[in-house]
C-alpha cells in the first residue's frame, strides 16, 4: 500500500488520497493522471491492468486500486 | 464563398438539410432546423434579457459549459444575438473565475450546466422556456441584427495561460473562422456525411473545427463525455456505436487510445479522417493508430489559439521510423507562415536555419481582450513592411525549414510548455507561487522526460502544503505542479537569474 500512495502523491500532490472515495466520479483524477498512474501500477507491481479493468469502481479509492492490484498479483 | 458571419454555415445546412443531426451528445440530440430556430429564440431572449439597445453589438457573454448539446446551442445562440461567447469551465477555481469575468465585465452569463456556478447566470431551461412563449415578432428583430454584424466582429474568445498570473483572453473574429472553414473544407478528405467525435472542451479552440466544419458540411458532431478519456473502456465502442468517421483531436486524447491498447477490446471501421495538434505526436502513437485504422487519413495540424486554430498542416504519408520528425508542414492558403530572428527581427530563408514563427493573414485573432499590453507583445507590424500596417503574429515558437519546404517545430523561446494538452506558462505558476507569504524564490520547471512540472523553491523551511492550499485556489488542476522541491537556496546564474537550465537538469 505504501508504495501505491508513493505512485498516487507523485501523481497529483494536491489530492487526498487517504481520504478521497470518488476520485473518478467526483472527476479528481484526470486522463492524464490515469495514465501516469496505471503505468507506474504497471511497472512496480509487475502487472498489465488492461482496457476492461478500467473502470470507476477499480480507480475511485486508493483502498479500491489496492485491491484491483492484490488481486492481479494473486 | 461570400459569409461575413458564421451563421451562414448554419443557415445553409439547415436549409439543405433540416432533418439531419447537428448536434449529439450521450443525452440527447437536435436537428438543423430545430437548432436554427431554437438559437434565433434564444438570441432574442438574450438581447432582451441583457436590456441592449437596438444598435448595440458585440459584447461579450459568458457561456458555462458542460459536455452537452445545450453548450454549443447557447454558443450559437449568443452569435445570433450579435454578441460574442466566452466559454468558462465550471470547475475552475472560484477565484480563475472571478478573474475571467473582471476581465470580460460580461453582458450576461447563461450557464449549460447543472454545476454550482459562483455568479448568477440565466440557465439554458430557463432561456428556452422563455424562448418557446415568443411569438413570431422575434423574427425580424434578429433579421435586424444578424445585418448589424460584419465578419471583423469578435465571434468568441477563449481564455489562456498569462504570465502575468492572469489569464488571458484571446479574441477572434467571424473572418478568421470563415477563413480556416474554407481551408479546411479544400485541403482535407472529409467524408460525405462528416460525424465528428468532439473530444476537445469548448474552450479551447480545437473545439472550434468541430463546430464549424461540421455546420459547414451538414455534418453531425457527437460529444464525448469526459469520463470516457479517463476510464476510456467505452471510449472506442461509442464511436463506433455512432459511426464516427472524423477525429479532430488533441495529441494527449489519441494517446489514450495507443496507451491503454484501446484496439485490443474494439476497433471502429468507420474513421476515415484523423488530425492531431496540440503537441508533438510521439511516432510510436501515430504508427498504433495507422496500424489499425489504415485506410484512415492522418494529419498533423499545427497553430496558437491566436491564429484561429491551425496555420500549417502536413498530412502523413504512411508508417514513420520512430526516430523521424513530422513536419508541421506548409501554411494553409490565404496565410503567410515564415521565421525570424527574434533579436534582430530579421526573415530568416535559409534552410536548416532556426527561428520564431511568425503568422500573416485573415487568421490573426483581433487581440487579447481588454489587454493591449500583451497584445502589442504578440500581435507586431511585419518589421518588412514600412509602408503600410501590416500586422503578423510572433507565436513564440521556434522551427526550421527543411530542403523542400517543410518546416519543423522544434522548441518554445520562452517558458511555454504543452501538459496533457494544455497551454501553461510557467511564469504564471511562478507568480502565484511568489505571492505565498513563506515563499523567497519559486522557479516551475518542466521535465520533459517525465511529463512532470516540477516546482522548485526556497523559503525558511520546507511548506509543500502551504504552496498546495494556496495554489488550488487560483490554479486549475492541470496547473499544478507534480512534484514539489524544497531547496536552502535556488541555483542563480551569471546574471543573478534563477538558474533554470541547472534545475532542469537535476534529477
Amino acid at each position: 500500500m505504501e508504495e501505491l500512495m508513493k505512485i498516487l502523491n507523485e501523481a497529483r500532490p494536491d489530492v487526498d488520497f487517504e481520504n478521497e472515495e470518488a476520485l473518478i466520479d467526483d472527476g479528481i483524477l484526470v486522463s492524464f493522471d490515469i495514465i501516469y498512474i496505471v503505468n507506474a501500477i504497471n511497472e512496480e507491481f509487475d502487472i498489465e491492468v488492461n482496457v476492461s479493468q478500467l473502470k470507476p469502481e477499480n480507480f475511485n479509492s486508493a483502498k479500491a486500486m489496492w485491491d484491483m492490484i492484490q488481486k492481479m498479483q494473486e | 464563398m461570400n459569409e461575413y458571419n458564421v451563421l451562414s454555415f448554419l443557415e445553409s445546412s439547415a436549409a439543405k438539410y433540416p432533418e439531419r443531426v447537428a448536434f449529439k451528445d450521450k443525452d440527447e440530440a437536435i436537428n438543423y432546423n430545430d437548432l436554427l430556430i431554437r438559437c434565433q429564440k434564444i438570441a432574442f431572449v438574450i438581447r432582451k434579457n441583457a436590456q441592449m439597445e437596438s444598435f448595440e453589438k458585440n459584447r461579450p457573454v459568458a457561456v458555462f459549459i458542460d459536455r452537452n448539446i445545450k453548450s454549443l446551442q447557447l454558443f450559437l445562440s449568443v452569435v445570433y444575438s450579435g454578441n460574442f461567447y466566452v466559454p468558462i469551465d465550471p470547475t475552475l477555481p472560484v477565484e480563475r473565475i472571478q478573474a475571467m469575468l473582471e476581465t470580460l465585465q460580461p453582458a450576461r452569463c447563461l450557464s449549460a450546466t447543472t454545476r454550482k456556478l459562483p455568479v448568477e447566470a440565466d440557465s439554458f431551461d430557463s432561456l428556452v422556456e422563455q424562448a418557446e412563449a415568443l411569438d413570431e415578432d422575434y423574427c425580424e428583430e434578429i433579421d435586424r441584427v444578424r445585418k448589424l454584424v460584419i465578419d471583423t466582429d469578435p465571434l468568441y474568445a477563449i481564455f489562456t495561460s498569462g504570465t502575468t498570473g492572469v489569464p488571458k483572453s484571446v479574441l477572434v473574429s467571424h473572418r478568421s473562422v470563415i477563413d480556416l472553414v474554407h481551408r479546411f473544407a479544400e485541403e482535407f478528405p472529409f467524408p460525405d456525411q462528416p460525424v465528428m467525435a468532439n473530444q476537445a472542451p469548448f474552450d479551447f479552440d480545437v473545439s472550434v473545427k468541430d463546430i464549424y466544419n461540421s455546420l459547414n458540411l451538414g455534418g453531425t458532431v457527437v460529444i464525448v463525455p469526459k469520463s470516457y478519456f479517463v476510464m476510456p473502456a467505452a471510449l472506442l465502442p461509442y464511436l463506433q456505436e455512432n459511426n464516427v468517421n472524423v477525429l479532430i483531436w488533441a495529441v494527449s486524447a489519441l494517446r489514450i487510445v495507443q496507451n491503454f491498447k484501446l484496439f485490443d477490446e474494439c476497433i471502429p471501421d468507420s474513421i476515415s479522417l484523423v488530425m492531431f495538434s496540440g503537441e508533438v505526436m510521439p511516432i510510436k502513437c501515430l504508427n498504433y493508430l495507422m496500424d489499425y485504422w489504415k485506410d484512415a487519413t492522418f494529419v498533423n495540424l499545427y497553430g496558437p489559439t491566436e491564429i484561429t486554430c491551425n496555420c500549417s498542416s502536413y498530412i502523413i504519408q504512411g508508417r514513420l521510423n520512430d526516430t523521424d520528425n513530422i513536419p508541421i508542414g506548409n501554411s494553409f492558403a490565404n496565410t503567410e507562415m515564415f521565421l525570424i530572428n527574434p533579436d534582430t527581427m530579421q526573415r530568416i530563408r535559409k534552410a536548416g536555419e532556426r527561428g520564431e514563427i511568425c503568422v500573416k493573414g485573415s487568421c490573426l485573432a483581433l487581440g487579447y481582450y481588454r489587454n493591449p499590453e500583451q497584445t502589442e507583445l504578440a500581435f507586431v507590424q511585419d518589421p518588412e513592411v514600412t509602408a503600410y500596417k501590416d500586422l503578423m503574429y510572433r507565436t513564440g515558437d521556434l522551427g526550421y525549414y527543411d530542403e523542400s519546404g517543410n518546416l519543423y517545430y522544434v522548441g518554445r523561446k520562452d517558458h511555454q510548455i504543452k501538459h496533457m494538452g494544455h497551454r501553461i506558462e510557467m511564469g504564471e505558476i511562478e507568480t502565484v507561487v511568489n505571492a505565498i507569504d513563506e515563499i523567497k524564490m519559486a522557479c516551475a520547471v518542466y521535465k520533459e522526460s517525465k511529463e512532470m512540472i516540477y516546482l522548485y523553491y526556497s523559503a525558511d523551511s520546507e511548506c509543500d502544503n502551504i504552496i498546495i492550499k494556496q495554489i488550488r485556489k487560483s490554479l486549475p488542476a492541470f496547473m499544478l505542479p507534480n512534484k514539489f522541491v524544497y531547496m536552502k537556496e535556488l541555483p542563480m546564474n551569471a546574471h543573478a537569474k534563477i538558474d533554470r537550465k541547472k534545475l532542469a537538469e537535476l534529477e
